[in-house]
C-alpha cells in the first residue's frame, strides 16, 4: 500500500506538471490516439456492421474476421508496422485502429441484429424504405449496442496506447519506459495509475452515455428484473388446459 | 526467415512458456466464476455489487496491472506469477457477467421441472442449470483464451519472458521476420487452444447443435437474450 501511496505523490510532483514531456501532454497524446484510432475504426467498421446486420449476409466473414483480429497480439502487431513504417505516431495508429475495429464491427452487427425482426416487418409494413428502416428503426433501437461496441474500442484503445513507445510515438507509455530503464518502481507504478485512472474515466462516461441514448420506448418497456421470472407468479388454479401457457 | 530457420528452437520454446503462462488463468478464471457467477445470477444485491466490480476490474489496463501486481502481492516484479494472476483477474471479469448470462438463460420451466423431479437445489444445479448454460459458457471461455494468450505477451515488457520477447528483440535488433514469427506463433496457439475447447465441448455437449436450433427459434419467436444488459459486452456476442 505504502508504493501506491508513493506512486500517487509522483503523479502529483509539480515537476511532472511542466516543461516539455509533461504529464499534460502525455495524457492529451494517449488520447488522441484513442479518440483518432476509434474515430477511424468507427468510420471502416460502423457502415460496414450496419450492412451486415440489415442484410444479414456476410455474417460468417464478420465474425471470424473480428475474431481473427481479437487474437494478434497488439504489441506485435505495433511493432511490425513501426519496423515497416518507421517510428512516429502512424504505426501505433494504425495498430490501434486494427484493435478497434473488431469491438466496433460486432456492436454495430450485434446492434442491429439484436432488434426485434418483427418490428422491422412491422416497419416495413407500414411502406418504409429500407433506408428508412435502417435510420429509423434499427439504428435507434439497436443504438446502445453501437455505442457499447465503440466504448470496448475506447477501453481496449486507450489500455494499449501506452505501448506507442515502442514507435517512439509518446503517450504515457514514456514514463513506463523511463520507469523500467531507470528500475525505478515508482514511476512505474505512478505511470501505471494514471493510465488505469484514464482507463475508468473513459469507461464511466461512456457507460452513462449508453444509458443516455436507449429511445425513451424501449426504456418504458424494459425488463429490470434480475432474476428470471418464475413461471407461474402464484399458484395455478382452474383447469389444467388454462395452466398450458 | 533466416532468421526463423536459425532460431526455430527459440520460437518453440518460448512458445512453450506462453502456453504454460496461458492455460492456468483460463482454468483458474472458469472456476473462481462459476460460483461468483452463481452469486450474480442468484441474488439483486450482488448483482450489482459482483458486475460493477468485476466490470472495473476489466477496465484496468493490463501492463499497469502488470506493474501494480507486485506491489499488492508482495512478489518480485520479474515473477511470472504477476502475469498469471493479472490474466486470471481478466479472466474472471469476463467470466463472472458470462456465467451470469448463462444460468439466466436456463429456462425457468426447465428448473421448476428439474426441482418437481425431486433434485435437490446442489444437484439440480450440477445436473440441469450447469450443463444447459454449457454452450454460453463455452462461448466466454472462447473469449477469454483468445485474450488470455495474445495479453501473455504483454507481459515482457516488464520483464516476465515470453512470445513477446520476439517482438521487443526484433524491435531492437530491426528484424521483421522475428516479430512476424511471434505473431504467427501466437496466433497458432490462439487457435490450437480454441479448437481445444470447441471439442471438448462437443464431446460434454453433444446437444449443442439441437441448442442452436432452439436458439434461431427463440429468435424467430422475437424472445431477445435480457436486452442491453446481457449484450453489453459485445465481445462475448460475436465470440460465437
Amino acid at each position: 500500500m505504502n508504493f501506491i501511496l508513493q506512486g500517487i505523490a509522483w503523479i502529483f510532483d509539480p515537476v511532472r506538471w511542466s516543461g516539455p514531456g509533461d504529464m499534460q501532454s502525455r495524457i492529451l497524446e494517449q488520447l488522441a490516439y484513442t479518440f483518432g484510432a476509434v474515430a477511424i475504426a468507427s468510420v471502416i467498421a460502423i457502415p460496414l456492421g450496419l450492412l451486415i446486420g440489415h442484410t444479414g449476409k456476410g455474417r460468417d466473414v464478420a465474425v471470424s474476421l473480428s475474431g481473427g483480429l481479437r487474437a494478434l497480439p497488439s504489441l506485435g502487431l505495433l511493432i511490425i508496422f513501426a519496423l515497416f513504417i518507421g517510428i512516429g505516431f502512424k504505426a501505433p495508429l494504425l495498430a490501434f485502429v486494427i484493435l478497434a475495429i473488431p469491438p466496433v464491427l460486432s456492436g454495430a452487427y450485434a446492434g442491429i441484429e439484436a432488434v426485434d425482426r418483427r418490428t422491422i416487418d412491422a416497419a416495413r409494413a407500414m411502406g418504409m424504405t429500407e433506408w428508412q428502416v435502417l435510420t429509423k428503426v434499427e439504428v435507434p433501437l439497436g443504438a446502445p449496442l453501437i455505442v457499447a461496441g465503440i466504448r470496448s474500442g475506447i477501453l481496449q484503445v486507450v489500455a494499449t496506447a501506452t505501448l506507442a513507445y515502442f514507435a517512439s510515438g509518446g503517450a504515457l507509455g514514456v514514463f513506463i519506459n523511463d520507469g523500467l530503464v531507470t528500475r525505478d518502481y515508482i514511476e512505474l507504478l505512478g505511470a501505471s495509475i494514471v493510465v488505469t485512472a484514464l482507463a475508468l474515466i473513459l469507461e464511466g462516461i461512456f457507460a452513462l452515455l449508453q444509458r443516455l441514448i436507449v429511445p425513451r420506448g424501449v426504456t418504458a418497456g424494459q425488463v429490470t428484473d434480475v432474476r428470471s421470472r418464475p413461471v407461474r407468479s402464484r399458484s395455478a388454479v382452474g383447469s389444467p388446459i388454462q395452466e398450458g401457457e | 526467415m533466416n532468421w526463423v530457420v536459425n532460431n526455430i528452437g527459440l520460437i518453440w520454446s518460448l512458445t512453450l512458456v506462453q502456453v504454460t503462462l496461458a492455460i492456468p488463468p483460463i482454468i483458474l478464471g472458469f472456476i473462481i466464476s462459476l460460483p461468483l457467477g452463481w452469486l450474480a445470477n442468484r441474488f439483486r444485491l450482488t448483482r450489482g455489487a459482483l458486475l460493477t466490480i468485476s466490470g472495473l476490474l476489466y477496465t484496468i489496463p493490463s501492463l499497469p496491472l502488470f506493474i501494480a501486481l507486485p506491489a499488492i502481492l508482495g512478489t518480485g516484479i520479474l515473477d511470472p506469477i504477476n502475469v498469471v494472476v493479472g490474466l486470471t483477474i481478466y479472466a474472471v471479469a469476463l467470466m463472472v457477467r458470462q456465467t451470469a448470462d448463462a444460468l439466466a438463460s436456463v429456462d425457468p420451466g426447465t428448473k421448476q421441472a428439474a426441482t418437481a423431479m425431486g433434485f435437490s437445489g446442489w444437484s439440480r444445479f450440477w445436473k440441469v442449470e450447469f450443463p444447459l448454460a454449457g454452450p454460453v459458457l463455452l462461448a466466454g471461455l472462447r473469449v477469454v483464451s483468445v485474450s488470455t494468450v495474445s495479453l501473455v505477451s504483454i507481459g515482457s515488457v516488464i520483464g516476465v519472458t515470453s512470445l513477446g520477447y520476439l517482438f521487443l528483440n526484433g524491435l531492437q535488433r530491426d528484424i521483421p521476420g522475428e516479430v512476424i514469427s511471434g505473431i504467427v506463433a501466437t496466433l497458432v496457439i490462439a487457435i490450437v487452444f480454441d479448437f481445444i475447447l470447441v471439442g471438448i465441448g462437443r464431446l460434454l455437449m453433444p446437444w449443442t447443435r439441437a441448442d442452436r436450433t432452439t436458439r434461431s427459434s427463440r429468435r424467430a419467436k422475437g424472445i431477445k437474450a435480457p436486452g442491453v444488459r446481457a449484450a453489453e459486452n459485445p465481445v462475448e456476442v460475436m465470440a460465437k
